[in-house]
């Protein structure tokens, strides 16, 4: 035990003191980050930039070292990040005007670029939805609006994507992906004439079912009918003299015979009615 | 248990002596009987004094003797020796702290080595080096979380063929590789939902209106789970999407009475073709009856064809004679007088001229 060691003061000063100068030589660099060290503020080198393919584990993600004082540690985010814009109005060939709400996700893979070019990962975004908004406009207002709308969609946002690459490589970031999440008419004039559409055409719809029903209608009563004119003439026509005479006995009961009607009806015979041929004594 | 481990181990290393208090307890864990909850890290003061309760407590004690620098009974650390024990003390507990790890059935630990990754714990009580040299992130991996759009209101979307659906749904997502999730992206649900909604709204894109909101529900909710699990592979996210699930898909409100009255009309074209198809049956019933029925007569007749034809006759001529008013019967050479007019009326007295012919 020597003398210092004895004064506890003396040694928590001690303690903190070693304390500090680890954590000002010794930064530990986690998986998710990348670091740029700048030496009296110009870059030196970097620490765990991102390769592609790389496996977790083996990365050199781990402990740095750093003169205090001169070196500077600027932490970069190594994950995927994403930057978004919300409501975009495009217009498209045709001269409809749509919402489009895009995002794309990125991943800084020169964290050296990227902090001698805009500094930070805020003013990066900040660069960068700029780029998406004119990137997306320019290939969009570049086509139909039905094209957004259809399987021809990826080609297009492909397409983005690419100018977009193409823009944002000076600042050492890497696209992942473009993507539309949504495209909405925007309110007002375009979507409802949108949902007139959509009505009128329901209303078509509904007419047209209806009009279907009343000829499907109409076909079964008609071909109900002939089946049955078909079945009379079968019976019928065995002996068309004897139907003859046996519907007019059928159509004398059934005009005189009315229930409702009794004592209505005045027959007038003559004697020489086939009726009243015995009637008369005639032989 | 990380706990008592390590309370033991400290009050192992106070324990010189079998501690003697006022109140008799001798445990080093504190009994609040009488005088309060002891500290258990505490040395209990020796015999050197006997305090009455309410005087200061042994942790107060201690910091005067470690001011003091000394004055203790031998045996008792003091000084600068005493604060050496307490740091040792605090360590070993953060060494325990930080080392051993409980994890869940449905969890899995990230680890990483001074920052790199090294490897995933299973679920189990499991071992590490102390921070800061091994972190352990824990994540629930067994979890399955569910997104549900829209948050609110209604989620209008445009179908292959110019309509506008309104889509409510429901993603179910949970974790594949802890590792990847920890790692690879930064904003793990905000990935999920944006890529929910981006892959949903291609999916419908493709989708005829009549489709979306009628049989094809399961397999729009198929495709958009391969496109969204498609994606965040891409980004490698180590997400796995269990499910999608439609909980509905409708037209818009503001059309609602335009798409109920093709329901309408398709149950009033039913209903007309109900109608025909009974009024289809009823006449070929009565023309089966009626042929059956002359078929039947028709047998008699061939059997005896004269004598059927005159009952016949006869039968329908008394009964449709008896039915009427009058008969008149004109004998020849007799010319009657009929107001026809005024019998077509009925309202003559029905003058009945019964001419009697020979008798």
């Amino acid at each position: 035990m020597t003398a210092w060691l004895r004064n506890p003061i003396a040694l928590v000063v001690a303690v903190i003191v070693v304390l500090i100068v680890l954590m000002s030589t010794v930064a530990i660099v986690p998986e998710t980050k990348q670091v740029v060290v700048l030496r009296l503020e110009k870059p030196y080198r970097t620490v765990n930039a991102y390769r592609t393919g790389e496996g977790f584990g083996r990365t050199n993600a781990g402990p740095v070292f750093r003169i205090p004082f001169v070196d500077r540690l600027v932490w970069v985010d190594k994950r995927v990040l994403d930057v978004d814009l919300p409501d975009e109005p495009v217009l498209s060939t045709d001269q409809l005007r749509l919402e489009i709400d895009a995002y794309a996700r990125y991943r800084i893979t020169d964290p050296l670029r990227m902090v001698v070019t805009v500094g930070t990962e805020e003013r990066l975004r900040d660069q960068l939805q700029p780029l998406l908004r004119s990137s997306l406009r320019n290939e969009l207002g570049k086509r139909r609006s039905s094209t957004l709308l259809s399987p021809e969609r990826g080609q297009v946002m492909d397409n983005v994507q690419n100018s977009l690459q193409r823009l944002a490589s000076q600042y050492g970031v890497q696209i992942v992906d473009v993507r539309i999440k949504q495209t909405e008419l925007p309110s007002g004039s375009p979507l409802t004439s949108a949902l007139n559409r959509m009505a009128t055409a329901r209303s078509q719809e509904a007419e047209t079912i209806k009009a279907q029903g009343l000829k499907d209608a109409q076909i079964i009563r008609a071909t109900a009918q002939a089946q049955a004119a078909q079945i009379y003439a079968a019976a019928f026509n065995k002996d068309p003299k004897f139907y003859d005479f046996y519907r007019a006995m059928q159509s004398y009961r059934t005009t005189f015979l009315r229930p409702d009607a009794k004592g209505e009806s005045q027959i007038i015979l003559s004697p020489n009615n086939a009726y009243l041929r015995e009637f008369t004594g005639q032989r | 248990m990380v706990n008592s481990s390590g309370r033991d181990a400290l009050s192992g290393t106070f324990h010189n002596e079998a501690p003697k208090s006022p109140w008799g307890s001798g445990s080093d864990k504190g009994e609040g009987s009488g005088g309060g909850p002891r500290n258990p890290w505490s040395v209990p003061p020796e015999g050197r004094r006997s305090r009455p309760a309410g005087s200061p407590s042994a942790l107060d004690e201690l910091w005067r003797r470690a001011r003091s620098g000394g004055g203790g009974l031998p045996g008792v650390p003091t000084g600068a020796r005493l604060w050496l024990l307490i740091l040792a003390g605090l360590i070993a507990v953060w060494v325990l702290y930080t080392s051993i790890h409980p994890i869940g059935p449905r969890e899995k630990g990230v680890v990483t080595f001074l920052g790199r990754y090294s490897g995933t714990l299973d679920p189990g009580i499991q071992f590490t080096l102390p921070a800061p040299f091994q972190l352990v992130d824990v994540v629930d991996v067994g979890n399955i979380r569910t997104e549900n759009f829209p948050n609110s209101g209604e989620n209008l979307m445009l179908t292959g063929d110019q309509n506008i659906v309104d889509l409510a749904y429901s993603v179910r997502w949970d974790i594949r590789s802890a590792s990847d999730y920890v790692f690879q992206i930064a904003e793990p649900r905000d990935t999920v939902r944006a890529t929910a909604e981006s892959a949903m709204r291609a999916v419908i894109a493709n989708t005829m209106l009549n489709e979306a909101i009628g049989e094809g529900r399961s397999k729009i909710e198929a495709e958009a789970q391969v496109a969204m699990q498609k994606i965040l592979d891409e980004y490698g996210s180590g997400i796995r999407i269990q499910g999608v699930a439609i909980q509905k898909a409708a037209a818009p409100s503001q059309v609602d009475d335009a798409f109920k009255a093709v329901t309408a009309a398709q149950q009033e074209a039913e209903s007309n073709r109900n109608n025909a198809n009974a009024y289809a049956q009823r006449v070929i019933a009565a023309a089966q009856g009626e042929a059956a029925e002359f078929d039947k007569i028709y047998e008699q007749y061939k059997l005896a064809p004269d004598v059927t034809k005159r009952r016949l006759y006869y039968e329908t001529m008394e009964a449709v004679l008896a039915n009427t008013n009058k008969t008149i019967v004109e004998a020849p050479g007799v010319n009657s007088y009929l107001p026809l007019p005024a019998l077509r009326r009925g309202n003559a007295p029905a003058d009945a001229q019964t001419q009697g012919g020979a008798k």
